[in-house]
């Protein structure tokens, strides 16, 4: 089974990578563009095994490491294959 | 006095300070490899600058997870003085020895050049031979300083007299221009409840002896060695 895993910045936490990409967006001549935010995607192959399990497994793997909860938020998708 | 400083895979300034502790200050430094599981009874240990792990997914999150960091945060916990610098610091706040979280820079470029920091608290066992608002000039060179936390811990960071260095000019006025990341309350470096660890993200390492023309950093480590031999009292 794969994982799907969305690591952002929490709302409010300043994103300068974000801002640079959405100025440059608008030098393009992108104005629809309202708001920029960047984050992470992880793809992770996990063994077989529940989806509960799993779930329980991608929520320890991010607190312990893949995200930095003092400034960031994490989502996962279980995509079944 | 014996000095233990952990080498990861990408640390640069490992060497840095050991010359500083060894041939400038006249201690003994050991680099310690990651992968070892004991500090071998180091006196102090120091966290260097650099790129641990390539700074893959944040700075310092994988080095945290090293074999060694499990005898650093025992020591740090019984009490033993912990110097983290830039990336250091960087990995003292993903081991949660310190709190908050470091940023992308404001303006998101890598910074190289020298900063003016201000002495915020001179009672620590890293400032004990500083003067209270003492302007120091280190060099900064990164791109993820620009230091973060929530409101609740930065008030008690204020309150605890935790923030230890403050980016200011060079007349010690702490505005926002002096702010070279972004780092909240121009914060340049900041200690732990205890007291027994520091973190600051400038380079005290890259400026302690005159011939470098600049001998700023000399008073970090001179505080430290002096705290460690007794010849100034830890503060209580």
């Amino acid at each position: 089974m794969k994982a799907k895993i969305y690591i952002t910045l929490k709302e409010g936490i300043h994103d300068p990578q974000g801002q640079a990409v959405q100025q440059s967006l608008h030098t393009l001549g992108f104005d629809m563009v309202e708001h920029v935010r960047m984050g992470k995607l992880l793809e992770v192959d996990l063994k077989d095994m529940t989806n509960d399990t799993a779930e329980t497994a991608i929520k320890s793997m991010c607190q312990k490491l893949l995200a930095n909860m003092v400034i960031e938020d994490f989502r996962y998708e279980i995509v079944s294959t | 006095m014996n000095i233990g400083i952990i080498v990861f895979p990408g640390s640069n300034c490992d060497r840095d300070c050991a010359h500083v502790i060894s041939h400038v200050m006249g201690h003994s430094a050991h680099l310690i490899w990651h992968q070892e599981p004991s500090l071998h009874g180091m006196d102090a240990i120091i966290l260097p600058g650099g790129f641990s792990y390539g700074d893959y997914l944040r700075t310092g999150s994988i080095a945290r997870f090293s074999p060694i960091m499990e005898a650093v945060i025992e020591f740090a916990n019984q009490g033993g003085l912990v110097l983290g610098i830039c990336n250091g610091f960087q990995i003292l706040l993903e081991a949660g020895l310190l709190p908050g979280a470091m940023l992308r820079n404001a303006g998101l470029s890598f910074i190289c050049e020298d900063a003016y920091i201000r002495v915020e608290n001179a009672e620590t066992p890293f400032t004990n031979t500083c003067e209270a608002g003492q302007i120091l000039k280190l060099p900064i060179a990164h791109a993820e300083g620009n230091y973060y936390t929530d409101p609740v811990t930065l008030s008690g960071l204020q309150a605890n007299a935790q923030i230890v260095f403050r980016y200011c000019d060079k007349d010690g006025h702490t505005t926002t221009t002096s702010n070279p990341n972004g780092s909240i309350a121009n914060i340049a470096g900041i200690r732990n409840a205890q007291g027994n660890v520091l973190g600051l993200m400038p380079h005290p390492e890259r400026c302690a002896e005159a011939i470098f023309g600049n001998q700023d950093g000399h008073v970090i480590f001179d505080s430290l060695l002096a705290s460690l031999t007794g010849h100034k009292a830890l503060p209580a």
